[in-house]
């Protein structure tokens, strides 16, 4: 049946029939489900859509309604800071600043504290592919080939531990927390540790090999930016120190937005805080050290709750009724065309 | 597993050996090609031998030897090759450009070894794909090449095996009877005693009858097989060309003596030797230069109108994307710029610096290209390819394109224009073999002005029509329907003459079974071998009348009554010559059939004039004294009369036939040989045996009362169908021609026994001439005659014209013959038979002898030839005495009336182009339903440019007032009573063209207004088209119309009109594959039309599109006519699929990764269920691969996530899907993005469905009912139809747009009619238009039912404008759906099929799927 490349006739042996099987599959007959959209058909779907979306919907309004929330503007409210940091040869020069607030109800439950930044790209498609993931896992990798340029190395050669512009720009101000009952100032008590995803903690994130920390990171230099090296990051806790440090942890996770939270702290449930925090005055303790004017963003710091379905964001469930209503709407519209169809009688469908 | 290896080990040895040989057989057959050419315009063939071994090396060197590599690659050359060809495509080169962007590092956007994947993997398919593809070519060459042959070596000095691949130009080859010869050769030698050598072309062009070749002049005669030491000549012939009917060159001999070859003269590599013992030749054309290779053009490629189309659609995609990539890179120049330092996150260059905004901007543009690089589909072109060899495949398995009686399905030959099946708009159709079935049966003839109906020979014809619908699946007429046909042998014979007696009946009918048993036997293994001679074209039944003549004849022949009536005499002159005429004017060859392929002997009395001058003169004494005495014809009583002159004569012109210069020794040495021989010896038991098997099979021999002789039945296979009726048609009259030489014709004539008659020579048909003619010496009158047929327009005009007027009696009974047989001849033709007129003419001996000459010298010039040659038959054939005529039928195939309705409702247009006369032309349009007989029929016939142009404006106009008189009407009632249940029957028109006028109109002044006309006309039918012209209106209507055409055809005279049409369709059928080989799809019967344009064309169409459109929609629902319609709904989706998850997460701690998971996840459930929303069935397929696809996805993702910490840097998707699948708020952000992307297009599907029915949509329902439903459900669509097209016609009643047809009430088409007939008449007074109102007698349908029809197509032109398809697949909907409706519940089964839709394209879209995933990651995430 091909074309043949020379065309000789078949001797010989009678050629079977060339007539085609009669398989279901070659003659295109297979047995199939045909969907048939006519109104009759999927009215249901419509309302089963419309009552299943309200319903979640609902729930999800109310969970997220639970929530309690609050979020500080700290950018400008240490002005001479702001100032400060704008030229960076102070890099080195300290400034602390302190914020009150006054929380009007208890925050029940577990509390976490958050540090936000606006309009910074951190989903820079450049910047978000500027780390190498090998170095962070302890390896002894040569970082020229990654994609860390242009914080690879100085140029004496020394390469940059970690390397890469997320891990050079990373948020390196500290905020305590201070609870002002009475007269008294008690510090609350913040977990530093636990705020990281366990893979990353365990598994992504690993020191070089070494007796020690400070000699695994012997012949690296800490990044530009950096006031200290990596080594350095937390001086009270060998296990949360160097490349598993959460904050570098957590700050390495980049955003997908401009305008982002990351964790921070979360409250430790002791004492007084055993229910979460209690309505009263509060104190944030900031030792000022990264820049936003340079870029016009905004610092936030931010207290809140979180239920199963995340934080105070009431879009998705706003969207669930939204959608609900709308394909309940469209039930209904249909199955008044449908019915003044049905009394014309145009199809031979019965 | 050996095979790739040695494949390999070949491949490496083929290259080294021909390092050397400067690509004597490199693949390239076009490069040897012009290495020969170079050595001049003629190829000069010398002998491999001794004396001539010099000589030889220095010219056949440049030869190709007979070794055959049709393979692309080589080894070596394969990748580099493979590649260069395909980056010829322009997407490839384009996904290379984005490729090589990606090592830009300035602009690289994902990891550069990733983005090399899919171009690669692309590629790798292709080249994977085309190596296949070449190795089972060279397995195929490799198998050609090591066949065996007989090479005669000088060695050995005898002929030795060798492998096909060594035979070499100027070899000497042997071959015995049923071998395929090997290469191009010059037949010198042939067992056979009169030079012949008998081959089958099945495998070249696959005519099966056989054909005759002959050894060159000079060789002929030889006694001994010819000795390849002692051939000393040199032969001088063409250089390799592919026309497989020109063959020319001479054979030099070593005294200079020139003889002229022929293709009579040259054995084609591919067919078989058959009836010869042995035959030798030497080889002239080897290998790749073989007329058979150089034909082998392989499969073509078109581009198909939805490939041109989907560029554009690229095109408009690469717009869309340079704007997208603009935009982004403008807007991130600005954003730049709006900073005053560097932000921490715009990274800085390695000198610490950043770059300009402009610069970064420009720079963001390209990296943007390669990111949105998926808005053009890097699999696009595989996946169509893929797909359509998907459907191809389906299409050669269809178990409807099997025709059984051939044992041939469906071929495909161009494999990527499958979806143009469904965008046919014109049909272009052949009538002969294409519509007909070109089985030629002989019907009515006229002779002497008198004409003989056949009445019993149609009788039978019907009972044979009955038969047929009663026993349809009979497989073989030979052997499935016995009863039947016995059946009515009896009632014929009863009914035809009383001198039958009854013991013959009863021999007749049982020995029958018996022969059948044999043929039975004889013939299973070659099938349809003997072509044209079904039991329906071979046995004719004599008219009663004319046989009563007849056997007067021969009666008296014996009463020797020399005074009968002078006026009957003649007539029965006339009768003799008719069927002598019949029986000689032809190539017909002569076979034996219980043997098959065994050439009939002759009898001894054949060889009456080669025998030694004594003798003959002795014989021929004999002979003429006793016709003397006998014969009333007055031809013999003249010969009678000069008796002695004529025999000196007689032998002066026998030398002179002889006497080509080189031959006249040779002739009289064969002449010797023959004498001594006596070779019939050996043939005579043979054939007393096949006297006794056939004597009940020659049934007609016991209609002649006269005597009972015994007589072989006789196969002849004829070149062309209307040859076989002839022959049996004289047959049936007991004029049986016994064989056939080259030389001599004999024929059994009545009681007058065997007449051999001196062949001096043939005339061939061809189509200039439109006749051929034979020259014969008539053993009794001693004359030259000419018997000449052909059509009857050239053949009157050929006719001995009366000039001396009425002086002559005989040329005024001849003018009255004239005028009778005329009238005759347009019945036939009306009766839709083919005509043929017969003539003689008497030469005399000098006349012939200088036409020889001059004929001589045409046929032995190299250049020019043909030119002569034709000039030299014209020459001949002048002057003619008119016999009389044939009428011969050619049914109509099975279901062409049925394929043509249907084609025409599903809104193509059909056209027939025929060479047929008009009347014959517009009988069988009529009989196949293009013409109905409401139809107004416009002839076209006019003898000038100018009157043309009046006649069609005229036309036009009357046309024009029709519609619009009758659309007014309609608009009128339709706004009165749209009662659905009145019949609504249009104006339609027909328009008849012939060939001359068609030159005239084909004229670029007439082109427009001759295809306005057309338009307006339902059907056009061209008659006497030239090749030419039919290829030439194809390509007019093509260029101007700019409309997919499709030309069907089965003869080498549809060729260019298949070449030059979009899409060709070949009809395998008797006349040879040419018409195939240059065809897209060769079907074997026209009915197969409808299936393969209806349902696959729609089907192929339809589900490409939507493939396609499933591309482009899915490669934007991340990032649209129904492209635009596409790209919204898409553009729309990938809204919803970023911003629900946008907005849920806006402000909280999510990262780039995480963000993108839930997109990805919601946009493979969107994706997947658009696909469910747009299948229009699901069968287990669908199911398999939907479900795999999200497990697949699922798994896929879990497992990288779980294990893959640093192997893709710097996307890192480390652990998130596990998290993800922890979180309710993932799944309730797909649910709610999947919903709501879909909800649009769900809610308008089902509005459709509900609310704007697509006859498609339709048809599904229809599927669901029972039988009974279905019935009243498709009246009830009718009536339903009528509706709408009332509707239709009040919307577009001011619009003049092409009025396709009207609406109007019965009582209106009295109104109608008569203004229409107003203009015809007018223009019919100039003698320009002819009023053809005859009607057919052709039965027709009731009335009722072309009203329902024409109510049908009108409404399928309302649709067509309506149907608001999303995928412009309207034609081809609408086209399924009338199929179904019409038929009822046949075609239920089509539209159920139509269910199925989109099976392979939704299959393979979701196969690249998961591919585009993996691209698409890293884009979401950084949106």
């Amino acid at each position: 049946m091909k074309n043949k490349t020379s065309s000789l006739p078949q001797e010989g042996e009678a050629r079977p029939s060339r007539c085609p099987d009669n398989s279901a599959f070659k003659q295109q007959k297979l047995p199939a489900w045909k969907p048939q959209l006519t109104i009759a058909a999927v009215l249901s779907s419509f309302f089963l859509t419309g009552v299943f979306c309200l319903s979640v919907g609902v729930c999800l309004i109310i969970s997220a309604n639970s929530v309690r929330e609050i979020q500080i503007d700290y950018s400008d409210k240490c002005s001479d800071c702001s100032k400060l940091r704008e030229n960076s040869s102070n890099w080195n020069k300290e400034c602390h600043c302190s914020v009150n607030f006054m929380l009007k109800e208890d925050m029940l439950g577990d509390v976490f504290m958050y540090y936000g930044l606006q309009n910074f790209y951190q989903n820079h498609r450049r910047y978000v592919i500027s780390r190498s993931d090998a170095q962070l896992l302890g390896r002894n990798v040569n970082i020229q080939k990654s994609y860390c340029a242009p914080f690879t190395t100085y140029r004496n050669g020394t390469p940059m531990a970690p390397c890469g512009a997320i891990a050079n720009s990373m948020f390196n101000d500290t905020i305590d927390l201070f609870y002002n009952l009475n007269s008294s100032v008690i510090q609350v008590p913040l977990l530093k540790t636990g705020n990281s995803w366990w893979t990353d903690k365990n598994v992504k994130f690993r020191n070089p090999k070494s007796y020690n920390l400070s000699s695994a990171f012997a012949g690296t230099a800490r990044p530009p930016y950096w006031q200290k090296p990596v080594y350095l990051l937390d001086e009270e806790d060998e296990r949360n120190n160097g490349y598993v440090n959460d904050d570098f942890i957590i700050w390495m996770r980049v955003s997908a937005f401009a305008t982002f939270r990351n964790l921070y702290r979360r409250v430790r449930r002791i004492r007084q805080f055993a229910d979460g925090l209690p309505a009263g005055n509060y104190t944030f303790h900031i030792s000022y050290n990264f820049p936003v004017t340079k870029f016009k963003g905004r610092k936030h710091v931010i207290l809140s709750t979180v239920v199963w379905s995340g934080g105070s964001n009431p879009f998705l469930g706003i969207a669930y009724v939204v959608s609900g209503t709308a394909a309940t709407l469209t039930g209904f519209v249909i199955t008044v065309i449908h019915l003044k169809l049905r009394k014309k009688k145009t199809f031979f469908q019965k | 597993m050996a095979d790739p290896i040695r494949w390999a080990r070949y491949r490496w040895q083929r290259l080294i050996s021909t390092e050397g040989r400067e690509g004597s057989s490199s693949n390239s057959s076009n490069k040897c090609y012009q290495s020969s050419k170079t050595t001049g315009k003629h190829r000069i063939v010398i002998p491999c031998l001794g004396h001539f071994k010099e000589e030889y090396e220095k010219v056949s060197k440049l030869y190709m030897n007979n070794q055959i590599r049709t393979t692309k690659y080589t080894l070596l050359n394969f990748l580099p090759r493979n590649l260069f060809e395909q980056f010829h495509r322009v997407a490839n080169l384009y996904f290379l450009f984005l490729v090589v962007l990606n090592w830009v590092p300035l602009v690289e956007a994902f990891q550069k070894e990733i983005t090399m994947l899919p171009l690669v993997v692309v590629l790798t398919i292709i080249a994977v794909k085309d190596g296949l593809e070449d190795y089972s070519k060279y397995k195929m060459d490799k198998q050609i090449n090591n066949l065996l042959t007989k090479v005669y070596s000088r060695k050995e000095k005898k002929y030795i095996d060798e492998c096909w691949k060594n035979v070499n130009v100027g070899d000497f080859i042997r071959l015995s009877r049923n071998e395929i010869i090997p290469a191009d050769m010059v037949l010198l030698y042939s067992s056979d005693l009169d030079g012949i050598c008998y081959i089958e072309t099945a495998g070249l062009d696959g005519e099966t009858n056989l054909k005759q070749r002959q050894v060159v002049r000079g060789y002929s005669e030889q006694v001994s097989e010819i000795d390849p030491e002692k051939f000393s000549s040199r032969i001088e012939c063409e250089s390799p060309n592919n026309d497989l009917s020109r063959f020319q060159g001479f054979v030099e001999h070593s005294n200079k003596d020139r003889v002229g070859l022929s293709k009579e003269n040259l054995l084609l590599r591919g067919c078989t030797v058959r009836n010869t013992e042995a035959v030798v030749g030497i080889v002239v054309y080897a290998g790749h230069e073989t007329k058979a290779m150089l034909n082998n053009s392989g499969p073509h490629y078109k581009r198909s109108k939805l490939e041109r189309k989907v560029n554009t659609d690229i095109l408009w995609c690469v717009l869309l994307l340079i704007l997208m990539c603009l935009t982004g890179a403008i807007g991130h120049g600005i954003w730049l710029s709006r900073y005053s330092e560097i932000p921490f996150f715009n990274i800085p260059e390695p000198d610490g610096k950043s770059i300009p905004p402009t610069l970064a901007g420009f720079n963001m543009f390209w990296t943007m290209i390669i990111l949105l690089q998926v808005l053009i589909p890097v699999s696009l072109y595989v996946s169509i390819e893929i797909v359509k060899l998907g459907q191809i495949y389906l299409i050669q398995n269809d178990i409807d394109f099997y025709h059984e009686k051939t044992d041939s399905t469906i071929q495909c030959r161009a494999l990527n224009i499958a979806e143009d099946l469904g965008q046919i708009q014109y049909i272009f159709s052949d009538k002969t073999g294409t519509l007909t079935e070109n089985k030629m049966v002989f019907r009515r003839c006229s002779i002497a002005g008198q004409e003989y109906c056949h009445e019993e020979n149609a009788k039978r014809l019907e009972s044979y029509q009955e038969m047929d619908s009663e026993d349809e699946d009979s497989a073989d007429h030979q052997c499935g329907s016995l009863t039947h046909r016995s059946k009515w042998r009896g009632h014929d014979c009863r009914a035809v003459n009383k001198p039958l007696n009854r013991r013959s009946l009863n021999q007749l009918s049982g020995s029958y079974p018996a022969l059948v048993r044999e043929d039975g036997e004889g013939d299973v293994p070659h099938s349809g071998h003997v072509a044209f001679s079904s039991p329906i074209e071979t046995d004719v039944v004599p008219d009663t009348q004319l046989l009563e003549k007849f056997s007067q004849i021969s009666s008296r022949s014996y009463q020797q009554s020399e005074e009968a009536g002078r006026k009957l005499s003649l007539e029965t002159t006339y009768i003799t010559d008719f069927f002598l005429a019949l029986a000689i004017c032809n190539t017909v060859v002569v076979s034996v059939p219980n043997q098959p392929r065994q050439k009939m002997r002759q009898s001894s009395l054949g060889r009456m004039p080669i025998k030694s001058l004594e003798e003959i003169r002795q014989m021929f004494q004999r002979l003429s004294v006793r016709r003397l005495s006998s014969s009333p014809l007055p031809s013999v009583k003249e010969s009678s009369s000069e008796s002695p002159n004529s025999f000196v004569s007689k032998l002066s012109i026998f030398r002179m036939k002889l006497a080509s210069p080189a031959l006249d020794g040779a002739a009289q040495r064969a002449a010797e040989c023959h004498s001594t021989d006596s070779p019939e010896d050996s043939q005579v038991p043979q054939e007393l045996d096949t006297v006794n098997v056939a004597a009940g099979c020659e049934h007609n021999s016991a209609v002649s009362s006269i005597e009972l002789s015994p007589l072989p039945k006789l196969c002849y296979e004829a070149e062309s169908p209307d040859e076989a009726a002839l022959v049996h048609a004289a047959r049936a009259y007991k004029c049986i021609l016994q064989s056939r030489t080259p030389d001599q014709v004999t024929v059994d004539f009545a009681g007058l026994g065997s007449l051999t008659f001196q062949l001096l020579h043939i005339l061939p048909f061809d189509s200039v001439r439109k006749r051929m003619s034979v020259v014969v010496r008539h053993p009794i009158s001693n004359k030259v005659l000419v018997y000449t047929k052909g059509a009857d327009s050239v053949m009157m005009d050929l006719l001995r014209t009366a000039s001396e007027v009425g002086t002559n009696n005989s040329e005024m009974e001849q003018k009255k013959i004239k005028e009778r047989t005329q009238k005759h001849l347009d019945d036939y033709a009306r009766r839709g038979l083919r005509t043929l007129c017969i003539a003689k003419k008497v030469m005399s001996d000098a006349e012939y002898a200088e036409w020889l000459n001059h004929h001589f010298l045409a046929e032995t010039s190299i250049d020019n030839r043909e030119a002569l040659l034709l000039e030299s038959a014209v020459r001949l054939e002048t002057e003619l005495t008119l016999l009389g005529a044939t009428g011969i039928e050619d049914r109509l195939q099975e279901g062409v009336p049925d394929t043509i309705q249907a084609l025409r409702k599903a809104g193509i247009k059909i056209w027939m182009l025929t060479g047929d006369k008009r009347e014959t032309a517009v009988n069988i349009a009529y009989a196949c339903k293009l013409l109905e007989p409401d139809d107004r029929i416009f002839t076209l016939k006019s003898q000038s440019r100018d009157a043309c142009a009046l006649v069609m404006s005229k036309i036009l106009e009357g046309i024009q007032k029709n519609t619009s008189a009758s659309k007014k009407t309609s608009r009128k009632l339709g706004s009165v009573s749209p009662s659905p249940s009145t019949r609504a029957p249009g104006f339609s028109a027909g328009l008849v063209i012939d060939g001359r006028t068609l030159e005239h109109v084909l004229h670029d002044s007439l082109q427009n207004i001759f295809l306005e006309l057309t338009e307006k006309c339902r059907a056009v039918v061209c008659c006497q088209a030239t090749p030419l012209q039919k290829s030439i209106v194809v390509r007019l209507v093509r260029n101007k119309l700019k409309a997919m055409t499709l030309a069907v055809g089965d003869g080498a005279n549809d060729v260019s009109m298949i070449q030059v049409a979009d899409t060709g369709v070949g009809i395998s059928g008797q006349e040879g594959m040419q018409a195939v080989m240059a065809s897209d799809f060769a079907i074997s019967q026209f009915r197969h039309l409808k299936k393969l344009l209806l349902v696959h064309g729609h089907w192929c169409y339809t589900r490409l599109t939507n493939m396609v459109l499933y591309f482009f929609y899915k490669n934007v629902a991340y990032l649209p006519s129904p492209f635009w319609i596409t790209l919204l709904d898409a553009f729309y989706q990938s809204l919803v699929c970023f911003f629900v998850p946008y907005f849920t997460y806006c402000g909280s701690d999510i990262d780039i990764f995480s963000f993108g998971n839930p997109i990805n996840t919601a946009a493979l459930f969107i994706i997947l269920f658009h696909l469910l929303i747009e299948c229009k069935s699901v069968t287990w397929i669908h199911t398999v691969v939907i479900v795999g696809s999200i497990l697949l996805y699922f798994v896929f993702t879990l497992a990288f996530g779980a294990t893959c910490k640093t192997h893709n840097p710097p996307s890192n998707p480390y652990w998130i899907m596990e998290k993800h699948m922890t979180d309710p708020v993932f799944y309730l952000v797909c649910l709610l993005t999947t919903c709501v992307a879909l909800l649009p297009r769900y809610l308008l599907r089902v509005l459709q469905g509900t609310l704007f029915l697509s006859p498609v949509l339709r048809a599904k329902h229809l599927d669901r009912l029972t039988p009974k439903e279905q019935r009243e459900a498709i009246k009830r669509w009718e009536d339903d139809c009528i509706v709408n097209c009332r509707v239709e016609f009040q919307a577009t009643s001011g619009s003049s747009s092409s009025a396709t047809g009207a609406v109007s009430e019965e009582e209106s088409i009295a109104s109608v009619l008569p203004t229409s007939k107003a203009p015809l008449q007018a223009c019919s007074r100039h003698g320009l238009v002819e009023d053809t109102s005859f009607l057919p007698d052709i039965q027709d349908e009731s009335g009722t039912t072309n009203g329902l029809n024409s109510e049908k197509n009108i409404f399928l032109n309302s649709a067509k404008e309506t149907n608001s398809d999303t995928f412009g697949s309207n034609n081809s909907c609408a086209k399924v759906s009338m199929c179904a409706s019409e038929e009822g519940s046949g075609a239920v089964s089509l539209a159920h099929k139509a269910g199925l839709n989109s099976v392979l394209c939704e299959e393979d879209a979701l196969m690249h799927f998961t591919k585009s995933e993996c691209c698409l990651k890293p884009k979401s995430s950084n949106c």
